[in-house]
């Protein structure tokens, strides 16, 4: 059985510039449960950020919206915007990595 | 305007960038609707710093024309003002004066007479390393103390507005207000809050409309009209077909901020932990208790950008399954031949210049974020050199063109001929530019350090 991501429990995955110094990262959840799944802290933290985008743990900022059921995450830019080093100008493909981040069936 | 308090302020906002079009049958909604001000963004950091670095604007005259015949046209008719922020994409001086330009031969064309004040919003480094001498400019995170060389090194600063200048050309009988740097949101938070709304549902609304549709369910449909009151905000698209919905218009605060709860500006900071959103009807949404915490001290953020050297992109293609079933080695070894070549034939050591082997295809959007695996079934190999002037890095280029057309992995005992897309295989980029400045200066006076001119010329 092919994997669930969080991708599959959002109807939108996206990732932004901030201003010139920080991604910012946002689940649209399609619903509580999804909710429920992508806030929990066990399972999306600062750590996982952390090692996902290969940087700080402690400069890592998640956010968790329940009214919108939203999860938010923001970490300052690893490349500078616009240097050599700088394969995304907007900061507009980011979301990749945390969309397709396998989760656990919620009894699996 | 007569001398009785005001019960609300409409902000019509057209879009989110001037240039970037609409359908003027949705400024006629909106001033049919009571619109008492527009107010358009016209700049952003968000393309990179070249547009600052280099004073010069992402949008074309044509486009800013257009719009500004719209927009002008309107509200001359209706009587109301029109507020622009962030003229020329970075608002340096000369993006304020291009814009002036631009909206001078307008106005020449339709025969209309409005009073425009042009507010300037570049710094110059000297005064600011008095500012620094004194201990009144604090860096941002994630960016540490700042050193005086960096402001020297920078080819443009410029400082973001408050409301109070904007306020003080309106107050001065401006019709059309074209302001350098401003925050996004004091564009549209300035009529209102001259006309005594309260802060905490003005700056709310602002930052709701500054991307003109975002906020709604159809981002492609156009601007967008707040009404702001003693009470809170309200909020609706200027397309009939368009809707705002409680989660729209909440989700908004998330774009392009890094606190989804809270965000700074000059004089304080505004708090939407307790917003509470309501749908009024389909389409449009009210929203209260929004706050406006007032800060011990105001502060001006500042933007400056430096050159980092010069540019020259070469960019090759590959099919080759061969070459694909391998596609990091050959990368790895590229890159390595590359620095032989470069350092034999131009004497250059490794730390002389810098160039990015990106591999369109396989992984470079992500890079070594890039999560998923397996060959690709075509690859462009696009090289990017920085070097300290422009000729140099298309030497770098040139030398490793022969490369880019032939190199083949170590397993092949042949050499492949890649695909060009064109020749001369050199496109020279020009100046490149990094941010440098992510710090505040402290101000006493929410004006000291910008200055304000009545006129619809430039100087120039």
């Amino acid at each position: 059985m092919s994997e669930i991501t969080l991708a599959d429990l959002a109807h939108e995955v996206r990732s932004k510039n901030a201003g010139p110094f920080w991604v910012t990262l946002e689940l649209f959840l399609r619903d509580a449960d999804g909710y429920r799944i992508a806030a929990d802290e066990s399972f999306l933290n600062e750590r996982v950020i952390a090692e996902l985008y290969r940087v700080e743990e402690s400069t890592v900022q998640v956010f968790r919206i329940p009214s919108l059921n939203v999860v938010k995450i923001s970490f300052p830019r690893p490349v500078s915007q616009g240097s050599i080093r700088d394969r995304d100008m907007h900061a507009g493909q980011h979301h990749v990595p945390l969309a397709r981040l396998p989760v656990k069936r919620p009894n699996g | 305007m007569g001398s009785e308090p005001i019960k609300a302020v409409r902000v019509l906002v057209p879009s989110g960038m001037l240039g970037a079009g609409w359908d003027h049958a949705t400024i006629e909604r909106g001033i049919a609707l009571g619109a008492d001000v527009i107010s358009i963004d016209a700049g952003s950091t968000d393309s990179g710093p070249y547009y600052l670095g280099s004073a010069t604007a992402k949008t074309t005259a044509k486009a800013v024309a257009r719009d500004l015949r719209s927009l002008l046209r309107a509200a001359s008719g209706a009587g109301i003002p029109v507020v622009v922020g962030s003229c020329g994409t970075s608002g340096t001086d000369s993006g304020v004066d291009w814009v002036a330009g631009i909206a001078a031969e307008v106005m020449a064309q339709e025969g209309l007479d409005l009073k425009v004040a042009r507010i300037y919003s570049e710094q110059n480094a000297a005064a600011l390393k008095e500012h620094l001498d004194a201990g009144r400019i604090h860096p941002l995170p994630p960016l540490g103390p700042l050193r005086a060389e960096t402001l020297e090194s920078c080819a443009h600063i410029v400082g973001a507005m408050g409301h109070e200048p904007i306020v003080a050309a309106l107050r001065a009988g401006a019709q059309v207000v074209l302001a350098g740097r401003a925050t996004d949101t004091a564009v549209a938070a300035a009529y209102p809050l001259m006309h005594g709304m309260p802060a905490g549902p003005t700056w709310h609304a602002a930052k709701i409309v500054e991307c003109g549709g975002q906020c709604t369910d159809n981002p492609r449909a156009g601007g967008v009209l707040a009404t702001i009151d003693a009470g809170g905000f309200t909020i609706e698209p200027l397309d009939p077909a368009v809707s705002c919905t409680p989660i729209s218009v909440a989700a908004h605060l998330l774009y392009e901020n890094a606190n989804p709860f809270e965000m700074r500006e000059p004089g304080g900071t505004l708090d939407v932990r307790d917003a509470r959103y309501t749908a009024v009807d389909g389409r449009t949404v009210r929203v209260e208790g929004s706050r406006f915490h007032v800060a011990d001290q105001y502060t001006i953020k500042l933007e400056g950008a430096r050159i980092t050297g010069y540019e020259t992109m070469s960019f090759t293609a590959i099919r080759d399954p061969l070459i694909l079933a391998e596609i990091d080695t050959w990368a790895d070894l590229m890159r390595t031949m590359i620095r032989q070549r470069v350092g034999q034939t131009l004497g250059l050591a490794d730390d002389e210049y810098a160039f990015d082997l990106r591999l369109y295809g396989h992984n470079a959007v992500l890079d070594d974020l890039e999560p998923e695996a397996g060959p690709p079934r075509e690859v462009g190999a696009m090289l990017l050199v920085n070097a300290p002037d422009q000729p140099t890095a298309t030497a770098i280029a040139k030398v490793a063109n022969p490369l880019m057309l032939h190199l083949p992995t170590p397993s092949m005992d042949y050499l492949p001929s890649l695909a060009f897309p064109f020749s001369p295989a050199e496109v020279e980029r020009g100046a490149a530019y990094e941010f440098t400045l992510n710090h505040v200066v402290d101000c006493a006076d929410p004006m000291s350090l910008f200055r304000i001119e009545m006129g619809e010329n430039a100087d120039v």
